[in-house]
């Protein structure tokens, strides 16, 4: 609970964060763009689960831990993106994901 | 463990061997070795068999076993034997090991070719000894796909169009045929105790008479399409042509015979007024199969097409004495499943090894082979004649039994359909007489002259189908007294 | 009561010989196969000689009637409660006369080919033919069952394609063979049908029980209410068996083959093509004779009357002006069955009544030997001049002597001159035609004329008229040829005489009679006459060269034109099989399978195919378009709840 600061402000940020980090995903062709474009999405929800434990069941931890989980699997997943990317990377020579469409069908 | 179990589990633990082979020589030998055993596993389950019968036991099935693998929908993996599936096991057994025999020098990734092989004749014996009609339909599953690949990898032509061809119209057919189980399934029983055991639906005969005329023509046509009922046969003429000798020899020797199989064991024992309401639609069919077939098989110039439409001609015949629900055909009926499958097996065996001499299959290519390579030649008179109907081979006394069977009937409808089938017997002589005068007689072809005589292991593999089509042939009073309790315990339903 | 139990070996004999010389065909050489089949066929002969005199002489009739006897019989198939095939062995008149003919032609056939097929190289092969023919056509007349004819006569069938075709190499004999093979098993379809009918509608397939007189009139009464086109369905049945036996008794319109089947060796156009198999229609008809005489009043047996006389005389008109000297015997023995049929056609049943019958039968017994003798005496000629026309031949007569006195008396024989065999069979035939009605005896009777007259233009043609330089002269090289034709020719001599057993003791009821030629009845002296006329008229054509062959030729016109080209019923055949069952029912059928059949289910997969070709557009490969089509997604479902919520 933060004085002066109410949910609906927390809430609109991480809104507006999750929007931003869309867009970003669907604009960006550079696969490390895309890949910071998700963490911005992860971490805004990590902050909505915080905001809502806090605001609404101040008593409970369960908000807190899943951001805590979202913090590991976005660690994980980050090493794994990066590996990918530079897998990618080495056989295309750039990382644009326009490149990388052998996958198709 | 029990025989019957053995019948399944020697082929997989053949199977794993060959995963250790590491040549054709080791493949092979392990192949052969596995078959052998298999082969003298049938000979014992018939002399068990008819053991048993003497001893006066009279039940339905022999040997029978049964365990609860899946409890939810009451699904039992639960065997037994008469009569037919004891011939039909022995079938299986004496073509694979033919088959190995023909496929001696098969080298392209041979250990992975008999291990298809077998896997497919595993699961035709899982069907042949089924009780549960789910377990029999997994069974037919496995013994389906692993045709795919045989066709796929192993076969010649168009290869991937027919395995794919094949496959998908077995897998559509597969499709009406389990919607036809859970039909079955679902009205198995008054209590809601709903099973999948055969014996015990039929004991149970609640399936009501709207629910039969819905769900038999989905079964028949989904077992008819295997056993090439006109017109779902066409996935047949292109699998054959396309597929190596020995998964020929298989398949139309051996799969095409779970079509009339399951239609007598599932089709009509457990939908007996279903039966009756739609034989005379389905006689037609039949018929049109045995008559056209063989007409459209005077046109062919391949020599597989040729006997494959003779196969829809005379699995045309199976179907047609299966619908005329009277002992003889379905006497002649089961003989002719026997008959045809050695007949045919020995057909496709010779004809991939008159193509891997000559390495055409047109006949129009070929000429005077009695004179170049005598032996198989004679051996293809023979399969020929046996083909057409000659006493003393298998197909005279099937036929026979077919049609009086057929004429045995008290109305006029059946009386001229046979007649119709009866004239087939004709246009099978022209289409045969006209192959072994293209191809076998004449004056030989200059580049021919000095193709390879034949080897010791095809030698054997016609040896062995010559001999059963000549002892079916001759002495069809044993064959019978195998197969009649069967018949007369599933006509049952019908009288 | 007499063991009749070693008949079986009668037939067993030449089946293990077969298949000795049939599985072990490499171990035979030339003269070995010969005489392992001599020797079986040989004590099988001395069987039927045996089986005939005990059967008639010790076994004897029992008031005054021959009973059939039963050594052995099993159920081989059976099928309902009296309806089964059964195999078997049925000993009575008919059956022990038609022994003794196949076992003395093929024993004599036997030993003949021995010289005939020297330095061929299908030696063993050959033999093993002639062992599963001689089987199958003992096994054939010895029949307790309408099926096991059936089954041997499928066997009979395809042996005699297996020798036609014996000279695989030529295109001529593959194409014969397969002739052959293909009208018959046509034939055998109705023959099929047939016996399918009467195993139906009479309920049983055993022959002493279908000829039963009280059984039939049983089953006459049982079937009288269905009919079809006017006729009950038993003379329906009768109809179509007895077109199986036209088709392999070369009977008009099914004889096509027969002048054919003259591409194989010699000896087998001897045994199989004139003297045996092709009489195994007569054979059938009369086997199942008390059906034909009493079902529907007969009229079966009145349609193979007709078709047997009018065989006679078509085959006749064209044995006149054939060339080949093969298929002049051919046509001829085509017109001699005619007259066989004939005869059992105009038969009545009891005592005097049934003189068709024996007729027949008899004249069956004599045509054997004297038909063989003239085919194997053609045999010797063909392999002395290499040739089969009449043109290459003339004046042998004093390059092959024994031949030459041989042919002369078969071809008297079959002229119907006393006191050779064929004089009496005949003149018994158009006694008992006259007695039925007087157009069949003239048919006959004009058919005796046209057949001396044939007989003689061969006889004076191969062995007399024009001096031919032949490159090497013509031999009787082999004691194995001349011989059998010596015993034939003693045989045809005294064969015929009415008191031999087969002359009075096969009768319709098996009960003897004896017929006595009245030798001042005017139809004896019209018979002897018009055989003498007609080989009068040979003489003053063709013993010397003369024009007026050619002449009369051209007086007939047409009429020789459409004769000599066989009435062009060659053509006919390949119309119908080649224009319309080739081009209009199989080609078409072939079409329709692969094209709409087939092209039905491939257009089921193309379908699907098409259809997800279309779909997979969706799955363009790009990372971005997924996650909108995701975030689209989730917008729609959010909408979707909200507006089911509030």
């Amino acid at each position: 609970m933060i004085e002066g600061v109410s949910i609906q402000m927390i809430l609109t940020f991480t809104t507006l964060l999750f929007f931003i980090g869309l867009y970003g995903f669907v604009t960006r062709t550079n696969l490390i763009g895309m890949l910071m474009s998700v963490e911005l999405m992860l971490n805004s929800e990590a902050i909505n689960f915080v905001a809502i434990n806090m605001y609404l069941f101040p008593g409970k931890l369960e908000g807190g831990m899943f951001s805590l989980f979202i913090l590991a699997l976005a660690a994980a997943e980050t090493a794994l993106a990066l590996a990918i990317i530079l897998q990618v990377y080495k056989r295309t020579g750039s990382v644009d994901v326009k490149e990388v469409k052998e996958l198709k069908y | 463990m029990d025989i019957l179990t053995l019948f399944v589990v020697v082929p997989v633990l053949t199977v794993v061997a060959l995963i250790f082979t590491r040549n054709l020589q080791q493949a092979r030998l392990t192949a052969l070795t596995g078959f052998l055993i298999q082969t003298a596993m049938a000979f014992h389950l018939v002399w068990k068999y008819l053991a048993e019968r003497k001893a006066g036991n009279n039940d339905i099935m022999l040997f029978t076993k049964d365990a609860l693998w899946f409890p939810d929908w009451n699904i039992h993996y639960s065997i037994g034997v008469d009569g037919i599936s004891v011939l039909m096991i022995m079938l299986t057994s004496l073509i694979v090991l033919a088959g190995i025999f023909v496929s001696w020098k098969v080298d392209d990734l041979p250990k992975e070719f008999f291990i298809s092989l077998i896997m497919l004749a595993s699961g035709v014996f899982g069907f042949f000894i089924s009780l549960d009609l789910f377990t029999m339909f997994v069974f037919y599953e496995i013994a389906v796909i692993p045709m795919y690949l045989l066709i796929g990898i192993w076969g010649s032509g168009p290869r991937e169009y027919a395995a794919m061809k094949l496959t998908l119209m077995l897998m559509g057919a597969s499709a009406l045929l389990l919607v036809a189980i859970l039909g079955i399934y679902f009205h198995s029983s008054a209590d809601g105790n709903y099973t999948f055991n055969i014996l015990e639906i039929a004991q149970n005969a609640h399936i009501p008479v709207e629910v039969q005329k819905i769900f038999f023509p989905l079964a028949f046509i989904g077992f008819g399409t295997i056993g090439a009922l006109f017109p779902f046969h066409t996935w047949s003429p292109d699998g054959h042509s396309s597929a190596p000798t020995a998964v020929s020899m298989l398949h139309a020797g051996v799969l095409m015979k779970l079509g009339g199989y399951g239609i007598f064991r599932v089709a009509m024992y457990l939908m007996p007024q279903g039966t009756q309401f739609w034989t005379d639609f389905f006689l037609i069919l039949a018929v049109i199969g045995v008559v056209y077939g063989a007409y459209a098989a005077i046109q062919q110039t391949d020599l597989k097409y040729i006997n494959a439409y003779s196969s829809v001609s005379h699995l045309g015949l199976v179907l047609f004495a299966l619908l005329m629900l009277n002992k003889v055909a379905w006497n002649g009926a089961m003989l002719q499943s026997l008959s045809h499958g050695f007949i045919t097996a020995l057909f496709f065996a010779l004809i991939g090894m008159i193509y891997g001499r000559t390495h055409t299959r047109d006949v129009r290519q070929m000429r005077g082979l009695l004179k170049i390579i005598p032996f198989i030649a004679t051996a293809y008179v023979i399969a020929g004649l046996a083909n057409l109907g000659l006493p003393g081979f298998s197909g005279f006394v099937a036929e026979m039994n077919i049609f009086m069977g057929g004429f045995l009937n008290n109305d006029l409808y059946r009386k001229i359909l046979t007649v119709l089938a009866v004239s087939s017997i004709v246009v099978t002589a022209v289409y045969i007489l006209r192959v072994v005068g293209m191809m076998l007689m004449g004056p030989p072809k200059e580049e021919h002259k000095n193709l390879p005589k034949v080897f010791w292991y095809e030698r054997t593999a016609i040896y062995i189908l010559i001999f059963f089509i000549t002892l079916i042939g001759i002495l069809p009073f044993w064959w019978l007294k195998i197969i009649e309790p069967g018949v007369e315990n599933f006509l049952k339903p019908f009288i | 009561m007499t063991d009749f139990g070693y008949t079986l070996w009668i037939p067993l004999l030449p089946l293990i010989s077969f298949i000795l010389l049939g599985l072990f065909n490499r171990f035979f050489k030339e003269p070995g196969a010969g005489y392992i089949g001599m020797l079986s066929l040989g004590i099988s002969w001395l069987l039927s000689i045996y089986t005939a005199w005990q059967y008639f002489f010790v076994w004897g009739p029992a008031e005054g009637k021959y009973e059939p006897v039963i050594p052995f019989k099993m159920h081989w198939i059976t099928f309902g409660e009296n309806l089964s095939i059964d195999m078997g062995i049925l000993i009575d008149p008919i059956s022990v006369m038609m022994i003794v003919v196949v076992t003395t032609v093929s024993f004599l056939v036997h030993i003949y080919s021995r010289g005939y097929m020297h330095g061929d190289e299908g030696f063993a092969r050959f033999y093993a033919y002639l062992s599963l023919f001689s089987f199958s056509m003992l096994s054939l007349v010895l029949s307790v069952n309408l099926f096991q004819i059936y089954i041997f006569w499928e066997l009979v069938g395809v042996s005699s394609f297996l020798l036609i075709g014996y000279y695989f190499v030529k295109p001529s004999a593959i194409a014969a063979a397969k002739k052959a093979f293909i009208v018959t098993r046509f034939a055998d379809f109705f023959f099929l049908v047939g016996i399918l009918m009467i195993g139906y509608y009479a309920g049983t397939l055993d022959i002493e029980t279908l000829n039963n007189l009280s059984f039939i009139e049983k089953i006459i009464t049982e079937n009288q209410g269905i009919v079809f086109m006017g006729l009950s369905v038993l003379t329906w049945a009768l109809i179509l068996i007895f077109i199986g036996g036209a088709g392999k008794s070369a009977m008009f319109p099914l004889h096509i083959w027969l002048p054919d089947a003259m591409e194989g060796p010699t000896p087998v156009s001897a045994l199989i093509h004139a003297a045996t198999m092709v009489v195994a229609g007569v054979f059938l008809v009369a086997r199942l004779f008390p059906l034909y005489y009493h079902v529907g009043d007969g009229f079966a047996l009145r349609v193979v009357g007709v078709v047997g006389a009018f065989s006679a005389l078509f085959a006749a008109v064209i044995a006149l002006t054939q060339e080949d000297i093969k298929r002049v015997l051919a046509y001829s023995t085509m017109s001699q069955i005619g007259y066989m049929m004939m005869a059992l056609g105009v038969s009545g049943f009891e005592g005097h009544e049934g003189l068709g019958y024996m007729a027949g039968m008899f004249h069956l017994f004599t045509h054997a030997m004297f038909k063989a003798l003239l085919f194997l005496a053609a045999g010797v000629i063909i392999h002395a001049v290499h040739s089969n026309l009449m043109k290459d031949m003339g004046g042998l007569h004093k390059y092959l002597p024994v031949t030459s006195w041989t042919f002369l008396i078969a071809a008297l024989a079959i002229s119907g001159i006393p006191p050779l065999a064929g004089f009496y069979s005949k003149d018994e035939i158009l006694h008992a035609a006259f007695e039925y009605s007087t157009v069949m005896w003239f048919v006959g009777f004009f058919v005796a004329g046209l057949t001396a007259f044939y007989m003689f233009r061969l006889y004076f043609r191969i062995f007399h008229n024009k001096k031919t330089e032949y490159a090497h002269p013509p031999k009787e090289d082999s004691k194995f040829m001349t011989a059998p034709l010596i015993i034939l020719a003693v045989l045809t001599f005294f064969v015929g005489w009415v008191f031999t057993p087969f002359s009075q003791y096969v009768t319709p009821t098996r009960e003897v009679f004896h017929y006595e030629i009245h030798w001042t009845s005017p139809l004896v002296w019209g018979s002897i006459l018009i055989g003498l006329a007609g080989i009068g008229a040979a003489y003053f054509f063709y013993f010397k060269p003369t024009e007026y062959p050619q002449k009369v030729a051209s007086a007939f016109g047409a009429g020789y034109k459409w004769a000599k080209n066989k009435f062009y019923m060659d053509e006919l055949y390949m119309f119908v099989t080649k224009r319309i069952i080739f081009d209009k029912i199989s080609r078409p059928a072939a079409w329709f399978d692969r094209n709409i059949v087939d092209g039905f289910m491939d257009s089921i997969g193309n379908t699907t195919v098409w259809i997800s070709e279309k779909i997979k557009l969706i799955q363009s490969g790009r990372m971005q378009e997924y996650a909108i089509y995701f975030v689209y997604g989730v917008v729609i479902l959010i909408l979707i709840f909200y507006y089911y919520n509030y």
